[in-house]
């Protein structure tokens, strides 16, 4: 299956590359460009956003400062360092998540934070858009690139069980980003196009029964409601009514930053978190949206590029498992909030006010950064 | 390396395969990114009106200013009726979880009878969700105090004021200047909704009523910007409202007062008019209520146990009391044989024992002082011996020979059955009957014998005070009309009706001639027992103005034939009327008053000293005026 990504090729590259790791700091400028414009564009927004609180602001910037950090750090490890450690982090991340299962925190109705004394609290599943790509990487690493029947099984129960977990919470958003996040990973491996065919009919098939057997009755009485907002006029359907006056009422050019009515005057909920977007919707129009969306998939073609340079096959998986998944929050965020997706509670990244997300995209970045420039690793 | 779990890199092959799948991606990712900016051209650019309608409905909210009410006044500028300012507890319906607990925590903060705990639970359940229900009215400084202590504990529990009407006055002026209610669902069917909007009461009794248009004022309108929760951020324009007229009353309060004391704890009523202008100087009707308490509405029993009681305080028995005229009908009846000839002021009946019987009946018609003995006759009888010592006798034979239509068409013309106020509230025009009101109503034709009744004031006919006062008023004019009316004046003029044209088919001597023996029923005195005015005795012995009047005592059951009245024997609801009406002073009349006291007695010794004490204090104020 995978031979197209490479397998173990008889010639050697590593003459191409020459260079010792740690004799210079590596990252890809472009990237850190356009993240920094991101993030310029971000605080601008939540400034207004967060009601011209300059408080509110500091904290947010130190949360990003920490997040480029993180990423300047991310990047500088070799890639070895996380081959090596990519079922450490997956295990610790899954004991995080049953942490999170037994004394989560509940907020709105699903338990998805994690309060450890000294710690400030955080949201776990966060970790995933790192350690499940680094995890799903190390396998097929290690599996040669050949995947067996077996392994395909493998497959599904080391993405399954976090993303259960996750689901569980419940936190439908980031289980769905995660489940196409590892196929769209497959996909790009090379895998053929019947293990998808396949997998489809497998969902195909345990959907109803888990609809039916696993699922309590406020599971399905929660994802019917996703679909029906009108089913909760005050809640979701309540926000989605809101967040698409406020961008419709945006126009093309916005009514000016800090003169959004939506989300001053409160009708606009979450307006500093997972609907930001509507709050540059309406302030700064068509125009702003159109500029940060194509800023998205700027960034989402330099990583793809990254990752298409990568030099060996562990970082090209890691790479792109990375990049669609921050892609696939993008999308979920901005459909959501444009009443094309059900409300399901997910922060846009690098501009949504919070730690959580900013941090972990970035360190996400600097992982990609590193398994994918980081070339000294061919030589062994 | 040589542990499996060491890194051992694979070189990256881009094979056509994944350099396929790769810029499939691509191409799915800048597809999906295309949705997304197509969904946003067609919420920014396509729709973009209908949203930025709605953000700005959402943000702007228009709230009604209700007026403050218009004043009343009486004419001395008294203040009959004021807008006062009240703290009130009150609770927005929504913020309500669990009424019980809610209830105890008022009880923490002040007393809450059971009565208002009832009212305040009828109130809750009918209101609206967002409505501030009111749970207690009237703080005082103490209870504020002790709800600002404790205001963090109990925080859906709010303090709000409101504009209340307040009548200074209380149960004195209630039956003329009625009061306010708090506008009820059915109200707001009949209402303008648009100029109500915002408005808490409504005037539904007496000149609050009848005024209610100029009284109301017109509401103001308020742009507001408000947030998610409703709360007003900020003030975008102001429309003020406009505060309904102030009204003058031509009452006298304090001559109210004393009509009021004159008739003490007896049911009855008042009413004095100024006979120059028509402007009612008095109305009492007896007993009363105070109007407050209709206007909180907070003791909801209360309506229901005023309007239970026997002796109906709610009733205005000055405007709606229907009483037999009695003898009180007797000068105008004179005024009618007059106006169709078929007396004059020389023509004489004998009356030797003070009975009539109809040509070719057996039943016998006595006079009101007829006495089982025989005697009681007043010999004979002119119209003025008629009308001042009250001769049953002289108006049977006058009543034997003038039919009821004749009759009927002649006292029309002063107001008998007829309401012919021009500003009172449901004045009822009480019952003047003829020959086919009698058909219409009983099936039968008028009997002669009803006649008999009709002369004396009893049977059908009945009247209120009101109308009694305005026949006082049209003597005191010598026939000239003024219809009653309370309204002094206004801040703009209202139009009030015409008058009527003068009662027809009297000549002047005529007029002077009847007030002259109007007069000797107040003072014709010291000629012997019937040589004297009937009310002299009562009123007239002392009295220092010249003032003319007529009694009237009506009788509420018929008594048998060869029985004689003894009021000591009768239940207290049976006995008679007593009724009064008289002006002063005769030559240059300045009020005209009238009176009945129900189940009172005798007109000229239970209503004459009413009227009297009623007109002795107006004209002391007019002499202590004129002084100044």
């Amino acid at each position: 299956m995978t031979e197209s990504l490479g397998g173990r090729s008889t010639r050697a590259h590593h003459h191409f590359f020459s260079g010792s790791y740690g004799q210079t700091i590596k990252f890809d400028i472009v990237l850190i460009i356009l993240t920094l414009l991101l993030l310029g564009f971000g605080l601008v927004v939540l400034y207004s956003a967060l009601g011209q609180s300059w408080s509110g602001l500091l904290n947010q910037a130190i949360r990003l400062c920490l997040g480029l950090g993180c990423l300047m750090l991310a990047s500088q490890l070799r890639v070895s360092t996380y081959y090596r450690w990519a079922p450490t982090v997956y295990a610790g991340t899954i004991m995080l998540l049953f942490a999170v299962a037994v004394f989560g925190v509940s907020n709105k109705g699903s338990q998805r934070w994690l309060d450890l004394p000294g710690l400030p609290s955080f949201q776990p599943s966060e970790f995933l858009k790192i350690s499940l790509p680094l995890i799903v990487g190390w396998y097929i690493t290690t599996r040669n690139f050949k995947l067996k029947f077996f392994d395909y099984l493998a497959l599904i129960l080391i993405v399954g069980l976090p993303t259960g977990l996750v689901f569980l919470q419940p936190d439908y958003g980031t289980a769905l980003i995660l489940l196409i996040g590892v196929a769209s990973m497959l996909f790009l491996c090379g895998v053929r196009l019947r293990w998808f065919a396949g997998g489809l009919v497998l969902v195909a098939i345990s959907a109803p029964i888990i609809w039916n057997f696993v699922f309590r009755d406020y599971h399905r009485s929660r994802i019917i409601t996703l679909f029906n907002p009108e089913r909760d006029p005050l809640n979701a359907g309540w926000n989605i009514i809101q967040s698409k006056t406020a961008v419709g009422s945006g126009g093309l050019t916005g009514k000016g930053l800090f003169e959004g009515t939506q989300s001053h005057l409160d009708f606009l909920p979450e307006g500093h978190t997972d609907f930001i977007i509507a709050v540059i919707g309406e302030e700064l129009g068509f125009v702003w949206c159109v500029a940060l969306l194509c800023c998205y998939l700027l960034i989402f073609a330099r990583l793809m590029y990254l990752s298409t340079t990568a030099t060996n096959g562990f970082g090209y998986v890691v790479g792109t498992g990375i990049t669609v998944i921050f892609f696939g929050y993008v999308l979920v965020n901005v459909a959501m909030v444009l009443g094309l997706l059900p409300v399901v509670g997910l922060p846009l990244p690098l501009v949504s006010y919070g730690g959580s997300s900013a941090i972990t995209t970035m360190a996400a970045f600097g992982v990609a950064l590193a398994v994918c420039t980081h070339k000294q690793d061919l030589e062994k | 390396m040589s542990t499996k779990r060491a890194y051992d890199p694979v070189p990256l092959t881009l094979s056509k395969t994944i350099v396929y799948r790769a810029s499939a991606a691509a191409v799915v990712a800048s597809l999906l990114i295309f949705l997304l900016v197509a969904r946003l051209y067609q919420l920014q650019i396509v729709e973009h009106e209908r949203y930025a309608t709605q953000a700005l409905e959402n943000r702007l909210t228009t709230q009604t200013i209700p007026p403050p009410r218009g004043l009343i006044y009486d004419r001395n500028g008294n203040n009959l009726a004021s807008n006062r300012i009240v703290p009130s507890l009150a609770v927005i319906k929504e913020n309500v979880d669990n009424i019980d607990t809610l209830v105890a925590n008022v009880r923490a903060l002040v007393e809450f009878s059971a009565a208002e705990e009832s009212s305040f639970r009828k109130r809750l359940k009918n209101a609206q969700g967002d409505e501030k229900v009111i749970i207690k009215r009237h703080l005082n400084e103490e209870q504020l105090a002790i709800e600002a202590v404790n205001r963090h504990r109990f925080g859906n529990i709010l303090v709000i004021t409101e504009i209340l009407r307040e009548y200074p006055y209380k149960a004195l002026a209630s039956h003329v200047v009625g009061s306010v209610r708090q506008i009820t669902i059915e109200d707001l069917r009949q209402l303008d909704t648009v100029r109500y909007r915002g408005s808490k009461f409504v005037g539904r009794r007496g000149v609050e009523n009848y005024y209610e248009d100029i009284l109301h004022g017109e509401i103001g309108l308020r742009q507001v910007e408000v947030n998610a929760s409703g709360r007003v951020m900020s003030e975008i324009s102001v429309d003020p409202a406009t505060r309904g007229q102030t009204i003058t009353l031509h009452l006298d309060i304090e001559l109210q007062r004393v009509a009021d004391e004159a008739l003490g704890d007896r049911r009855g009523a008042v009413v004095a008019i100024d006979p120059k202008s028509g402007g009612i100087l008095a109305l009492v009707s007896k007993p009363s209520y105070d109007p407050n308490v209709f206007v909180t509405g907070l003791e909801g029993n209360e309506y229901d146990r005023l309007s239970a009681r026997a002796d109906a305080p709610l009733f205005n028995r000055a405007t709606q009391g229907k009483y037999p005229p009695g003898s009180t009908i007797k000068p105008l009846l004179g005024m009618a044989g007059l106006a169709a000839g078929v007396i004059d002021w020389e023509l004489e009946f004998d009356d030797p024992r003070g009975e009539f019987q109809l040509p070719g009946s057996d039943y016998v018609y006595r006079d009101w002082n007829w006495r089982k003995s025989g005697i009681g006759g007043q010999g004979h009888v002119d119209l003025f011996r008629a009308i001042y010592r009250s001769s049953n006798i002289y108006f049977f034979h006058l009543g034997a020979v003038l039919d009821i239509d004749t009759f009927a068409s002649f006292l029309g013309q002063w107001g008998y059955g007829r309401n012919t106020t021009l500003d009172i509230l449901d004045a009822d025009p009480g019952i003047l009957p003829n020959n086919t009101w009698k058909k219409n109503s009983t099936g039968e034709w008028w009997y002669p014998g009803d006649n008999m009744n009709f002369v004396i004031g009893q049977g059908f006919t009945l009247v209120t005070p009101l109308q009694l006062a305005t026949v006082a008023t049209i003597f005191a004019n010598r026939g000239k009309w003024v219809r009653p009316r309370l309204l002094l004046s206004s801040e703009q003029p209202v139009e009030l009706d015409q008058d009527f044209p003068p009662v027809q088919g009297v000549f002047g001597h005529e007029w002077e001639r009847m007030i002259e023996a109007l007069t000797a029923v107040v003072h014709r005195g010291h000629k012997g027992y019937l040589q004297n005015g009937l009310a002299w005795a009562h009123i007239g012995m002392d009295i220092s103005y010249q003032m003319a009047g007529k009694s009237g005592t009506a009788q509420v059951v018929a008594i048998p034939q060869g029985e004689e009245y003894d009021e000591e024997l009768l239940p207290e609801d049976k006995r008679k009327h007593a009724l009064f009406f008289g002006f002063a002073p005769v030559h240059d009349p300045v009020i005209a008053v009238a009176t009945v006291v129900e189940n009172g007695g005798g007109g000229s010794e239970f209503a004459a000293p009413v009227v009297r004490q009623v007109i002795d204090s107006y004209l002391a104020d007019i002499v202590a005026n004129t002084d100044d």
